[in-house]
């Protein structure tokens, strides 16, 4: 104990009880506003904490409202979008397929014609009937009746020779005109091929637009929904836009080791080319030359699939006419192509300066120098990779815009989730504090329960002698 | 411990680089510093240490293996007068290009090996004279991180006149002695050669630089930290 704090120097013991005495009796003293003290400290940061959870859940609130408009306008703008892609499908499908209806009609007329035209001309003209036999059996019974050498026999059977001729004729005439309606006949089966081929494709091409315009009245139905701000189109665009985000996530991921290991790739020979010894800042100028060789590669390959309206980024390239995007795609392209042979070039290079280095190592060790035998295979092999990696790095532009689109909506739903945590955080922060309060005064008059008690007792027996005393009025009054 | 080859770097370069990029970009231009280290090795030719040589070049080798472009590399030998360009075999700072850089190394070693063919030994041993002419040429060039190896025992042997005795200006220069090797007067009382390298180790340190001994050349790597 301080010395101080001695009361009676000799004597710590009565010292520290009196102290006790003194501080029970002072806290006694102060109870009321003690307690009064406390719970209003309880009070206030309680009432802070709630108006604090009020404003996070406003903030909290206006950010989800702000988040799902992004959603919906984006759900609408991808819909818009699809819708646009299935009419301009449509569209083309109709101009090649349906555009030359008029002709196609034409050729079907054609052929109908002609086939018609065949066909009559195949209409079956039968030989004579029998009659003609008849007539040479009644001619044959004449001539037996009358005798072979009568003038009348001569006569009949002059007659059935000229009958049996004309037969034969028209029996012979008979055949040849069976011979050519076979022969049209046959003429015939190509161009019914070719009516049927035709129908099919008409068939085809219809059944095509039905089927398109089957998804467009699925995609039409979804925009109205979104529209209307259903609800069911909302969770289903949320779950959509986290499908795309983790997908592009993952494909940036792999995306950046490609650009890891073309960095890897030229970097070395960047330095014979700029010098191992220039530093930008606290990097090596070859380091930071390579990485911007890469980078500008990305962004050709941005542009590149923004001139072909395969990605929407820049409002600016695809407000841009047809054209001047072609041009654009085309230019892009070539300086692809020109990094991607700077990049073949300089990965051969790399080869070379590692083969130089390692026979360095070997001379050094005091080795003999030898060159491996297929040492050609991973320099071609390196100057493959080269020129594909920059065109393979272009399409990191389609993951990169979902990535865009989807992480801005997934930030907002993020950060709303932890505002919620902060503001029921903060709330229950508050509320235990105010509990704290009370169960402080309670520790408080735990402390000086002796004087509570005494208290109680006086103020029991005051109202006890003020009862009595009531009582004794009361009878004295009766 | 460098790499051989400089290009195969962890990945985490990669990511750095991308990071830190736009903070680096603010630095006004493409300023080239200098190169950055310089190691200038004495060989001590005296007596019977000039038989240790084949040790001294593989320790040479070693070093040019490990040094990249831009850095600079000095070898001299130590006798009577070391204060002297005459007793510098071969000094370089290596050109910025990894290829002709290797030229250089190649070049390098052929002369040292010329020279450790040919050369005969000293009568005297001015390792003072060689920290001096060391320093100053590593001053001149100016890297980053100095150091000065003395392949050495560390046993001073001057000739008459010569004047050694005075402070060194060392600032910055790590000296390092390699294969210290005991006389036989160590054998008798080892603390001669304790006294002789606490002697040298308070020089160095009296002109602002770092002494360390290293004997066991498998540990040059983590004690040069190159």
């Amino acid at each position: 104990m301080p010395t101080w704090l001695m009361v009676w120097p000799g004597n710590p013991a009565l010292s520290a009880a009196l102290l006790v005495v003194t501080l029970i009796l002072v806290l006694y003293g102060a109870r009321a506003p003690a307690h009064r003290g406390i719970l209003g400290v309880a009070r206030a940061v309680n009432q802070g904490c709630k108006r604090i959870a009020v404003a996070l859940r406003g903030v909290q609130g206006r950010l989800s409202e702000r988040t799902r408009e992004v959603l919906l306008s984006e759900g609408l703008e991808d819909t818009e979008r699809q819708i646009e892609q299935e009419f301009r499908r449509i569209s083309d499908a109709v101009d090649r397929d349906l555009g030359a209806y008029p002709v196609l009609h034409r050729k079907l007329a054609d052929q109908v014609a002609r086939i018609d035209e065949d066909y009559q001309k195949v209409t079956d003209t039968p030989p004579a009937p029998e009659s003609w036999t008849r007539t040479l059996e009644a001619s044959g019974e004449l001539v037996r009746q009358a005798g072979d050498q009568s003038a009348a026999a001569k006569a009949v059977g002059a007659l059935r020779s000229a009958i049996q001729e004309a037969h034969e004729e028209a029996m012979e005439s008979y055949r040849d005109t069976s011979r050519q309606r076979h022969e049209l006949l046959a003429r015939m089966v190509p161009a019914w091929r070719s009516m049927s081929s035709t129908l099919d494709r008409v068939e085809r091409s219809v059944a095509g637009i039905f089927e398109r315009a089957r998804h467009l009245d699925e995609l039409m139905d979804r925009y109205r929904e979104i529209a209307k701000e259903a609800n069911m189109a909302e969770r289903k665009l949320a779950s959509s836009t986290l499908t795309q985000f983790v997908t592009a996530s993952l494909v940036l991921v792999v995306a950046s080791l490609g650009g890891f290991i073309n960095f890897q790739l030229i970097a070395l020979p960047m330095s014979e080319m700029v010098g191992a010894t220039s530093r930008l800042g606290s990097m090596q100028t070859s380091d930071v030359a390579a990485l911007v060789i890469i980078l500008i590669e990305i962004t050709m390959g941005l542009f590149l699939m923004e001139s072909l309206r395969i990605t929407r980024l820049f409002p600016v390239i695809g407000r841009l006419d047809a054209r001047t995007r072609r041009q654009m795609a085309w230019a892009t392209f070539s300086i692809l192509l020109i990094l991607a042979g700077i990049e073949s070039s300089l990965a051969y290079m790399r080869d070379m300066l590692a083969a130089d280095r390692a026979a360095l190592t070997q001379q050094l060790a005091g080795s003999t120098v030898t060159r491996p035998e297929f040492m050609w295979i991973p320099a071609v092999g390196q100057m493959v990779m080269g020129f594909i990696l920059p065109f393979a790095l272009t399409f990191v532009a389609i993951p990169l815009e979902s990535f865009i689109h989807s992480g801005r909506i997934v930030l907002g739903q993020v950060t709303a989730g932890l505002l919620r945590a902060v503001a029921f955080t903060v709330e229950m922060v508050g509320f235990g504090v105010d509990h704290a309060g009370k169960a402080l005064n309670n520790l408080y008059d735990v402390f000086i329960f002796l004087p509570l008690k005494v208290e109680e007792l006086v103020m029991s027996e005051r109202e006890r002698r003020a009862r009595d005393v009531r009582a004794d009025r009361t009878t004295s009054t009766a | 411990m460098k790499r051989l080859i400089p290009s195969a770097r962890p990945a985490k370069r990669f990511a750095g680089i991308g990071m830190a990029l736009a903070a680096a970009l603010t630095v006004a231009g493409c300023a080239s510093t200098p190169p950055g280290t310089g190691v200038f090795l004495l060989l001590d030719t005296s007596g019977t240490y000039a038989g240790e040589l084949d040790r001294a070049r593989s320790v040479i080798n070693y070093l040019l293996g490990t040094l990249d472009p831009g850095d600079s590399f000095g070898v001299a030998r130590i006798d009577g007068g070391s204060f002297s360009e005459k007793d510098i075999i071969m000094r370089v700072t290596f050109d910025a290009r990894p290829s002709v850089a290797n030229d250089q190394k190649r070049l390098f070693m052929e002369r040292i090996g010329a020279f450790t063919d040919t050369v005969t030994a000293a009568a005297h041993t001015d390792i003072t004279g060689g920290v001096l002419q060391a320093a100053e040429w590593l001053e001149e060039v100016g890297p980053g991180s100095r150091a000065v190896l003395i392949f050495s025992d560390m046993e001073e042997d001057l000739p008459e006149g010569y004047i050694r005795d005075f402070p060194m200006e060392l600032d910055g220069v790590r000296v390092i002695a390699l294969n210290v090797t005991k006389l036989r007067p160590d054998n008798v009382d080892p603390r001669a050669y304790a006294t002789r390298l606490d002697a040298w180790r308070e020089r160095v340190q009296a002109g602002g630089g770092e002494f360390t001994v290293i004997n066991d050349l498998e540990r040059l790597d983590v004690a040069l930290e190159l």
